[in-house]
C-alpha cells in the first residue's frame, strides 16, 4: 500500500497503562495527540502516516510527466487538478504525523536521505498516455481499497485526513477509468496502448498491499492498536476481485494465465507478483528510485530560498508593525 | 540546510455556504497570516467547501486537558431533564 512494509515498534511502557490504552481502543475510542499513547503507537504512526504522506508527493511525479503532453486541454485541466489533490493528500497527512511529535521538515529530511521510504508503485516509469490512465485506474483503485477502511483508524488525526483524502479519491479513479474507456474505444493501435500500460502495472500495483503479512508479528500488533485495519491478502484479493470485471468491461486482458475464478473461496485465484523485485525496488533499486528522490532534493534545494525569504519577509513585517503602533 | 526555521503552523477554519459556523478543517504552515489564507484556499477550498476562511496560529490555541474529561464533562451525564425529550407531554395539548 502507500505503506508498505511498517515495521511496529516495540513498547516498553507501564503494563497497567498498556492494558487500559487497549480497552479505549477496543471500545472504538479515538485516541488523540495529547492522550496518553504507547511510545511503540507513536513511532509506528510516525513512521506509516510518513511514508503515506511521502507517497502522495512523490506520487505526484509520473503523473506530472505528463502534464505538459495530455491529449486535449480538457484532460491536461482535469490531470493538474489531480495532481494537486495529491499535493494536498500528502499536506493533510504530513499534518497529521506532525500532531505526533514530528516536523514536516525533519520528515522530509528523512525521506531525502533514505530513512524513511515512499510506495514501490512510484518508482516505475510512466511511459504513454495510457499509463495516466493505468494509474488512476489500478494505483489509485488499490489505494481506495486500503484507504476507506482506515477511516476508522483509532488516531483521530489520521482518520479524519482520510476521511478528507477518500472524499477526493475516487475522482481520482474515475478519471483513470475514462482515460482507459476512450484508449479502449478507439483504434486498435490505442487499445493496445492500454493493453501495454495494464501489462506494465498489473503487478506492481498487487506489490502495493506488501506481501502477505498472515504471519506478521508487526501487522498483528498494528491490527491490534487499529492502525492497520486489514491484513495484505484481504485487500489484495478484494482489489482482483473488482478489477477482473473491470478489465473485461474494457476488453483488456490481464496479464495472469492462472488468473481463474474460484467457486468456492467466491473470488479469483491469481499469481503474486515477484516479491524479490518488490524488495528491490523497497531498497531503491526501481527503474526510477534514483530519479524520484534526486526530483524531490532539486525541489527541496531550490526552494530553500523561497521558504527562507518569506520567513523574513514575514518577520520584517511583524517589525514594522510593532514600529508603527 | 539553512539556519531559518520552519514556517510556524496555523489552524484552519471554513465556514462553508450555508450560514454555519466556521469549523475547523486542519493544519498547515505558512509564514504569516496572509499566506495562511492563500495556502488554506489551495489546500482545503479545491471543491467550493467554503466561502470564508479563518487562520489561527496553532500555538494562540488554548485546549482542555485530556485527562480531566472525568471531572468536565461527567456532570451532564445525570441532567437529562436539560433535554427537551425528558418531558412527556400529552398529545392533545398539540405541537410544543
Amino acid at each position: 500500500m502507500y505503506a508498505q512494509m511498517v515495521k511496529s515498534e516495540a513498547t516498553q511502557d507501564d503494563p497497567e497503562k498498556l492494558k487500559a490504552f487497549q480497552e479505549r481502543i477496543d471500545a472504538g475510542d479515538k485516541i488523540e495527540p495529547k492522550d496518553w499513547m504507547p511510545e511503540g503507537y507513536r513511532k509506528t504512526l510516525i513512521r506509516q502516516i510518513g511514508q503515506h504522506a511521502h507517497s502522495e508527493i512523490v506520487g505526484q511525479l509520473p503523473e506530472g510527466n505528463w502534464i505538459t503532453r495530455a491529449p486535449t486541454l480538457e484532460r491536461k485541466a482535469i490531470l493538474l487538478a489531480k495532481v494537486q489533490d495529491e499535493a494536498g493528500h500528502g499536506l493533510y497527512l504530513y499534518c497529521a504525523a506532525e500532531t505526533l511529535g514530528v516536523s514536516r521538515d525533519e520528515m522530509t529530511e528523512m525521506l531525502l536521505d533514505g530513512r524513511m521510504k515512499y510506495s514501490s508503485i512510484f518508482a516505475y516509469p510512466t511511459l504513454t498516455w495510457a499509463d495516466m490512465g493505468a494509474v488512476g485506474w489500478l494505483v489509485d483503485g488499490a489505494a481506495i481499497m486500503n484507504q476507506v477502511p482506515l477511516q476508522r483508524t483509532s488516531f483521530g488525526p489520521y482518520a479524519r485526513a482520510m476521511i478528507r483524502i477518500c472524499k477526493e479519491e475516487s475522482f481520482h479513479q474515475r478519471q483513470g477509468f475514462d482515460i482507459m474507456m476512450k484508449m479502449c474505444s478507439g483504434t486498435p493501435a490505442q487499445k493496445q496502448m492500454a493493453q501495454d500500460a495494464l501489462n506494465r502495472f498489473w503487478f506492481p500495483a498487487l506489490m502495493m498491499f506488501g506481501p502477505s503479512d498472515a504471519e506478521s508479528k508487526h501487522s498483528a500488533q498494528s491490527m491490534a492498536w487499529k492502525i492497520k485495519m486489514n491484513s495484505n491478502d484481504e485487500l489484495r484479493q478484494k482489489f482482483v476481485d473488482q478489477t477482473v470485471p473491470q478489465a473485461e468491461y474494457l476488453g483488456l486482458t490481464i496479464p495472469d494465465e492462472t488468473l481463474a475464478w474460484n467457486e468456492d473461496k467466491g473470488g479469483y485465484d491469481f499469481a503474486e507478483p515477484d516479491w524479490g523485485e518488490f524488495f528491490d525496488v523497497l531498497k531503491g533499486n526501481g527503474p526510477c528510485s534514483v530519479d524520484r528522490i534526486a526530483t524531490r532534493q532539486k525541489a527541496w534545494d531550490d526552494g530553500a530560498w523561497v521558504r527562507d525569504g518569506l520567513m523574513a519577509h514575514a518577520a520584517k513585517k511583524r517589525a514594522a508593525k510593532v514600529a508603527a503602533e | 540546510m539553512t539556519d531559518q526555521q520552519e514556517w510556524p503552523l496555523w489552524e484552519i477554519f471554513i465556514r462553508g455556504q450555508h450560514g454555519a459556523s466556521h469549523r475547523h478543517v486542519g493544519s498547515l504552515h505558512a509564514p504569516d497570516a496572509e499566506m495562511a489564507i492563500l495556502n488554506a484556499r489551495d489546500v482545503y477550498t479545491r471543491r467550493k467547501e467554503g466561502v470564508s476562511i479563518w487562520a489561527v496560529p496553532s500555538s494562540a490555541i488554548a485546549a482542555s486537558s485530556p485527562s480531566k474529561k472525568g471531572p468536565m464533562y461527567d456532570p451532564a451525564d445525570d441532567k437529562t431533564y436539560r433535554h427537551p425529550t425528558f418531558f412527556d407531554i400529552p398529545k392533545d395539548v398539540g405541537p410544543m
